[in-house]
């Protein structure tokens, strides 16, 4: 299962990164969207996968249970990335009207 | 007494709320934020001399023992910090005031001001990773959106690049915290240093360390990552880009100052090797880099970039003097830089431009700011009796002492070019005949008192520096004996309860 995620891991951030080097705009967005996926699930997998009970400790130690930190961890990134991707998406369409393109090479610097 | 230590987070959240409660109501949101930021002045101000007078203060969120709740954590490093952002917060807003236009303050710049401020102030108290990672990421939101206020053509390119080179480390930083987890299976810092001292991977924690260095050094904008820097910062208005020039890049360097002398600690014969390399890479490159341009604030970014070089130095150098004269630079560098681009500001507003070549003869209509402009400049390239002479001192000593006269002579050269850099800017700007292009005497009333406000505390720390060195000094040996740190951060439960 590690090696089927680190996998899966490696696909995410190698396809993200291809789509950052891009020069559209909107390829650089969802090669975000891909790294950041790849993240959650790279600290999804450091907290070691096993099967395991809620973590609620009420009573008796109930045997074994999963490891709550990562999953805090992978929902504040989600959130996180969630409103950096809605700024980027509402950015570049700003850039689009504003400048008339999403070629990253064609936006020159205006003259000063 | 030792909940104070979230007060300078919380009173920018709840002033940045209530700015955005009074969306429409331009005088309340001014008030707001004059209130906010004095008072988070005065509060800064009062934990400086708590944490002086009585050691570290920890304040553990909703009381959890570390290492599972999150520590603030207060030491004297970080509350200097949090006193200059607070006084750089409170200066910058009252220039903001006349400099960022009706329409910027009418879609909201006061709310994201003071989310920026809670961001910073945040990363600088926090002693958890992740939520570094958290405050890091306020900060940036917060400041991707001031970069982009306004809309014009060239803030959206540079926006755009900017987002997507901070993204990128961001991104790298969260995949970094989660290895650090796997590894050491806590991210509380306190436990981290305790339990990355004990591993047995010390080759697996060094590589850590880089990736961490990577991460800080984009925001710090250390020499091969800066590039993003000197196009994005001169484009917004100039209070956003003094805000900006003066704290965002230090909250990287701090960042580093704390891995680097808590965290990574194994192996410092070659990770703190590789950052002096770095450092001196940064100054030289940082400052040819300045001396090349020819766009007032254009010069002014890159010489940022030359300066984070110095107290990147400070750390490879990693002895209690070098420790300090580093800290004592980011002091004298953040009022420095802060009053450089506001007189920046204000001459864009006298001349209308801020190509150096179409300036010229500012000096008899405006004898006051080009004063002000040579005291600045003076201490940024490091003459005497002005704060940067001390600070880039402190500096060379440390490294005379330790041998590497490498870095002297960069240091010494880097200065050097400093000042033939600043010359230039004096000679096109203020020397010379009148521009035909200027024709009206602008009004720069409301611009003046922050500007000199600054210049007049860099001239102070200059006149008394002695006992702010010895603050330095003390903060140091804070950051060289990690011991008390971690003591005081299990110590704080217990504390708590009593």
């Amino acid at each position: 299962m590690e090696l089927l995620l680190t996998l899966a891991i490696g696909t995410l951030f190698g396809a993200g990164t291809y789509l950052i080097l891009r020069r559209s705009l909107l390829k650089v967005v969802i090669g975000f969207s891909l790294v950041s996926h790849g993240t959650n699930l790279l600290l999804l997998t450091v907290g070691k996968l096993k099967r395991g009970a809620v973590p609620i400790l009420v009573d008796a130690f109930p045997g074994p249970y999963a490891d709550p930190l990562p999953q805090a961890l992978i929902l504040t990134a989600i959130v996180i990335s969630f409103a950096v991707t809605a700024f980027m998406l509402a950015l570049v369409y700003r850039t689009y009207q504003t400048l008339g393109t999403d070629d990253l090479d064609r936006m020159r610097r205006p003259p000063e | 007494m030792t909940r104070l230590v979230i007060l300078p987070i919380l009173i920018p959240l709840l002033a940045g709320t209530l700015c955005l409660l009074c969306w429409g109501r331009l005088r309340l949101q001014r008030q707001i934020s004059l209130v906010s930021a004095g008072v988070i002045l005065i509060v800064a101000l009062f934990l400086l001399e708590r944490v002086r007078a009585g050691g570290i203060l920890v304040s553990m969120m909703g009381n959890w023992p570390p290492p599972f709740g999150i520590a603030l954590v207060a030491d004297l490093l970080s509350t200097i910090m949090v006193v200059l952002s607070a006084t750089m917060g409170l200066t910058v807003l009252v220039y903001a005031f006349g400099n960022v236009g009706r329409e910027r303050e009418r879609w909201g710049f006061y709310p994201l001001y003071h989310f920026l401020l809670m961001g910073i102030n945040g990363s600088f108290l926090t002693g958890d990773l992740f939520n570094l990672f958290v405050f890091f990421e306020v900060m940036l939101i917060a400041s991707y959106v001031l970069l982009a206020l306004g809309g014009e053509p060239g803030q959206l390119q540079e926006s755009f690049k900017y987002l997507v080179m901070n993204l990128l480390a961001s991104t790298i930083f969260l995949a970094s915290v989660g290895i650090v987890y796997g590894v050491a299976g806590t991210l509380n810092m306190a436990d981290l240093a305790q339990k990355l001292a004990q591993t047995e991977r010390s080759g697996l924690v060094t590589a850590l360390s880089m990736l961490f260095l990577f991460v800080f050094g984009v925001k710090a904008a250390i020499f091969p990552l800066f590039f993003w820097l000197p196009d994005s910062y001169p484009e917004p208005p100039t209070a956003v880009t003094a805000i900006f020039g003066g704290l965002l890049t230090k909250v990287g360097v701090y960042a580093i100052m704390r891995a680097f002398t808590l965290l990574f600690i194994q192996d410092v014969a070659f990770t703190h090797t590789l950052i002096l390399i770095l450092s001196a890479f940064t100054i030289i490159v940082g400052v040819l880099g300045a001396i090349v341009q020819n766009h007032f604030k254009r010069i002014l970014t890159y010489h940022i970039i030359s300066q984070v070089g110095y107290m990147v130095l400070g750390i490879g150098l990693y002895t209690p003097l070098a420790l300090a004269g580093a800290i004592f630079y980011i002091i004298h560098h953040i009022i420095v830089k802060t009053s450089l681009f506001l007189i920046s500001g204000i001459t864009e507003r006298v001349t209308g431009t801020n190509q150096v070549r179409e300036m010229g003869g500012l000096l008899n209509p405006y004898p006051l700011v080009t004063t002000l402009f040579l005291l600045a400049a003076l201490s940024l390239a490091g003459m005497p009796p002005l704060s940067g002479f001390f600070a880039k001192l402190a500096l060379i000593v440390a490294s005379m002492r330790e041998g590497h006269y490498v870095y002297v002579a960069v240091a010494l050269l880097g200065s050097f070019l400093t000042l033939l850099s600043m010359t230039k800017i004096y000679l096109y700007v203020f020397w010379g005949a009148d521009s035909p292009k200027r024709e009206r005497p602008a009004r720069y009333g409301d611009l003046l008192p922050p500007a000199a406000f600054l210049v007049l505390l860099t001239v102070t720390l200059g006149l008394y520096g002695e006992p702010v060195l010895r603050l330095a000094q003390e903060a140091a040996e804070q950051l060289l004996f990690p011991q008390g740190y971690i003591e005081a951060v299990f110590a704080a439960v217990e504390g708590a309860k009593r």
